[in-house]
């Protein structure tokens, strides 16, 4: 077996055999979705209801403002702002002479500020109760507002992308998802896995084993191996939560009612249609996983997938040789930090620019920050999305791809040079400056 | 004290008792030429203009104050550093650092383990980047575990050992791969005196099956008892180079030490010069142009018996002393270049 391929397969097994390593794997995707799922519990249910005493001057609110989860609305007689504490109010509102020929301002005293939410849903009520007046005045029925509304949703935005004379669907909301979900997991790709490649150097300096082992492979095939045998532990973890993820999704299928998924199925079969046209009508669940996997379906995933990949591990290789170069040059963590913030700086940028490019694809800042190494795995992962050759262009592609290769074999170069001299360098602080003198002096 | 080194090699042969095949030693052979080595670092000359040659199968002494750019000549010899000029010749070949790694085991100074891995994984995997195969590789620890007593070892971590208990471990991944030329730098700090020994005994059986070592240390009684040649090193430079022998006699300064029957009466001579007293013990330095014999014929003709008359060798402790401070420079200046 070749020198490297040991050193790979050492970093890779004590990794993958480590307790940490098991636990982030299962518990992670746990996390996350007892997250989501405890947020959604939160926001249906987790609200107190206020109650709020209305001092109303014309008594026109009066049993029109209504009640609801959120807020209960009394009027009570001989309430005031002295008072309303001692009554059990949380809140008094003061509704003085209503004129509707221009924009009011009502106050709402309380003790606590009561949040955005709860003054908006006032607003709310109180909109609806000028309204309904106004409908009255001009003669028409609320309930025939309300079948005009929902009768005149007939329309729905479907956006087709010009691909070589066939129009293809495409979808903006999934295209958002992907970018922010791709971007979102390289970016800390190169965060945790770099960061795990500055501390195996720096343990393998400080531990003093460095000088047994580069008596028995060079320093460039020590460096290499290790960030080699990382990257492949990251890629097991991602290989693992995306198998976890697919068996958590085939799980929730079991919970679903069978009708349901016999519905989703007729659905698939008949394009969108119920059998015997619009006289069955499919529950809204069925409807909503088929609307689901038909959006999902619009996205080409073995081309993301095949990206996502080639980001991953060239934005891995780029950072975790620099990495790599500032974990052979320093013997605590401490003393890291501000070596490895030149670093990490870019990585958080990229992330900015990212989530900004998600949104607004073609943008120049976009468009350059995907091509340049630094930026490019996250911001062009969070433009992929969008489709190529639409929003990314080929050329935007191939010059990203290739810039990124150019810049990871030119940071390993770079980290090689400077890992050569430092790893076997002790008690001296050193500083970028030093590090690229070591990098561009000729041996 | 000289006496147990007439023959260094009767000596050894006793202490390495173990049915392992010997090589036939050719003395005249070296393993191992530095020609004109120079490694200069931005701010110092490490190594400037060092040459040498070690013979195979003998016990090399490399000495030198801290900072002397011992460790930056032991790292050349590894192949970790590329020297700057001059060459290196293993075997009677130009070293080659990516093939010859198999032939050299080193143990640096400063000691480094994987703290969280096994001990048995750990000699396996030293082992296997040295070069051996996994079955060859497990057998020879299997022997080294067994001989030093390690075996209950294995499945121990290298945190959970004491500092001693490491440094055995360490020894043994050094010459497991059992390299022709073994260097060992200050091989025995950390260790009780029985476990010096026995890592001593593993010593001398190395040097008689044919390995060569080079030791660096700055325990002068340990260089004394063990190696054959010594280099002396300084501010980069090569001061001494002899056999331990020879580099005592050149440094000797005719001193004796006399043992007489009776006290004396009259020491004045024109031959020599009192330098101790203690009733019939006396400590002489012969002056120029005299002879021991000289110094005999005086108490002789007094008619004063003599019962003892050695020489007094001054101690490698003394020379190294003498020499080093002689420079005025054992703290080594920086300069700019």
């Amino acid at each position: 077996m070749s020198k490297i391929s040991l050193i790979i397969k050492r970093e890779y097994s004590s990794r993958v055999r480590s307790r940490s390593f098991i636990l982030t794997t299962f518990l992670i995707p746990l996390v996350f979705v007892g997250f989501i799922v405890g947020a959604t519990i939160l926001t249906i249910k987790g609200k107190d209801q206020l109650k709020i005493a209305v001092v109303d001057e014309n008594g026109f609110f009066k049993n029109r403002l209504k009640s609801d989860n959120d807020v209960q609305f009394d009027f009570p007689a001989n309430v005031d702002t002295l008072n309303y504490i001692s009554k059990g109010y949380t809140a008094l509102l003061t509704i003085s002479k209503i004129d509707t020929s221009k924009q009011q301002t009502f106050y709402v005293r309380s003790q606590k500020a009561i949040g955005i939410g709860a003054s908006q849903t006032i607003e709310n009520k109180i909109d609806e109760v000028v309204e309904d007046n106004m409908l009255q005045q001009s003669g028409i029925a609320r309930s025939k507002l309300d079948s005009i509304h929902d009768n005149s949703h007939i329309a729905k935005i479907v956006s087709l992308e010009e691909n070589g004379g066939t129009a293809k669907e495409s979808n903006q909301l999934l295209a958002y998802i992907i970018g922010y979900v791709c971007g979102f997991l390289i970016y800390l790709v190169m965060l945790i896995y770099g960061m795990m490649v500055l501390r195996g150097v720096m343990e393998e300096k400080t531990n003093r084993i460095a000088e047994v082992v580069v008596s028995s492979v060079n320093p460039f095939e020590l460096m290499m191996g290790k960030i080699i045998g990382i990257g492949a532990v990251g890629l097991t973890q991602f290989i693992m939560w995306i198998a976890l993820i697919i068996v958590l999704i085939a799980g929730a299928q079991i919970f679903l009612p069978h009708d349901m998924m016999e519905q989703v199925k007729t659905l698939q079969q008949n394009n969108g249609m119920m059998q015997g046209g619009n006289a069955v009508q499919a529950s809204e669940g069925a409807q909503f996983i088929f609307n689901s996997l038909h959006t999902l379906s619009t996205a080409n995933w073995t081309f993301i997938l095949l990206c996502f990949i080639f980001y991953f591990l060239g934005g891995y290789l780029f950072y975790a040789s620099l990495f790599a170069a500032v974990g052979c040059v320093t013997e605590d963590i401490q003393s890291s930090q501000s070596l490895t913030l030149p670093i990490t700086m870019p990585v958080i940028f990229s992330f900015i620019i990212g989530s900004n490019a998600v949104q607004v694809p073609d943008s120049s800042l976009a468009i350059w920050a995907s091509i340049i190494p630094f930026t490019s795995p996250v911001v062009m992962m969070s433009r992929i999305g969008y489709g190529v050759p639409g929003t990314v262009t080929y050329l935007q592609l191939t010059s990203s791809v290739l810039v990124l290769i150019a810049g990871f074999l030119f940071t390993t170069w770079l980290a090689a040079k400077i890992y050569r001299t430092g790893i076997l360098m002790y008690g001296k602080k050193i500083t970028w400056k030093e590090m690229m003198k070591w990098a561009f002096r000729r041996s | 004290m000289q006496n147990t080194y007439e023959n260094p090699f009767e000596q050894r042969k006793q202490c390495w008792q173990l049915g392992y095949t010997f090589e036939t030693k050719s003395y005249s052979m070296n393993i191992l030429e530095l020609h004109h080595l120079k490694k200069y670092f931005a701010t110092q000359k490490a190594v400037d203009d060092i040459s040498f040659s070690i013979e195979q199968g003998s016990i090399f002494g490399l000495l030198g104050p801290n900072g002397a750019g011992k460790t930056t000549l032991l790292r050349m010899i590894t192949g970790i550093f590329y020297p700057d000029e001059g060459e290196i010749i293993l075997e009677g070949k130009k070293f080659d650092p990516q093939h010859d790694t198999i032939k050299i085991g080193y143990m640096p100074e400063e000691r480094g383990l994987y703290k969280k891995m096994k001990i048995g994984e750990q000699a396996l995997y030293l082992a296997q980047l040295k070069g051996l195969s996994k079955t060859d590789a497990l057998e020879k620890i299997k022997f080294w575990f067994q001989r030093l007593e390690m075996q209950s070892w294995w499945n121990k971590k290298v945190e959970d050992l004491s500092k001693g208990m490491s440094q055995k471990l360490q020894f043994v991944t050094t010459v497991l791969h059992e390299p022709k030329l073994i260097i060992l730098d200050e091989p025995f700090s950390g260790l009780d005196p029985v476990n010096a020994n026995l890592i001593k005994d593993e010593i001398y059986g190395l040097a008689q099956r044919g390995c060569t070592i080079i030791f660096s240390t700055h325990r002068m009684e340990q260089v004394e008892e063990i190696c054959d040649h010594i280099v002396l090193v300084n501010l980069g430079n090569k001061i001494l180079d002899g056999s331990v022998q020879q580099v005592k006699n050149d440094f000797k300064e005719n001193k004796f030490k006399i043992q007489l029957h009776e006290k004396p009466s009259i020491i004045d001579s024109p031959v020599f010069e009192v330098i101790n007293q203690e009733d019939a013990k006396l400590v002489v330095k012969i002056n120029d142009g005299f002879k021991s014999n000289d110094v005999l014929k005086h108490f002789i003709d007094q008619q004063v018996n003599i019962e003892g008359f050695n020489e007094i060798l001054p101690s490698l402790n003394d020379i190294f002393i003498r020499l080093v401070e002689g420079t005025k420079a054992t703290t080594r200046q920086f300069q700019k270049i």
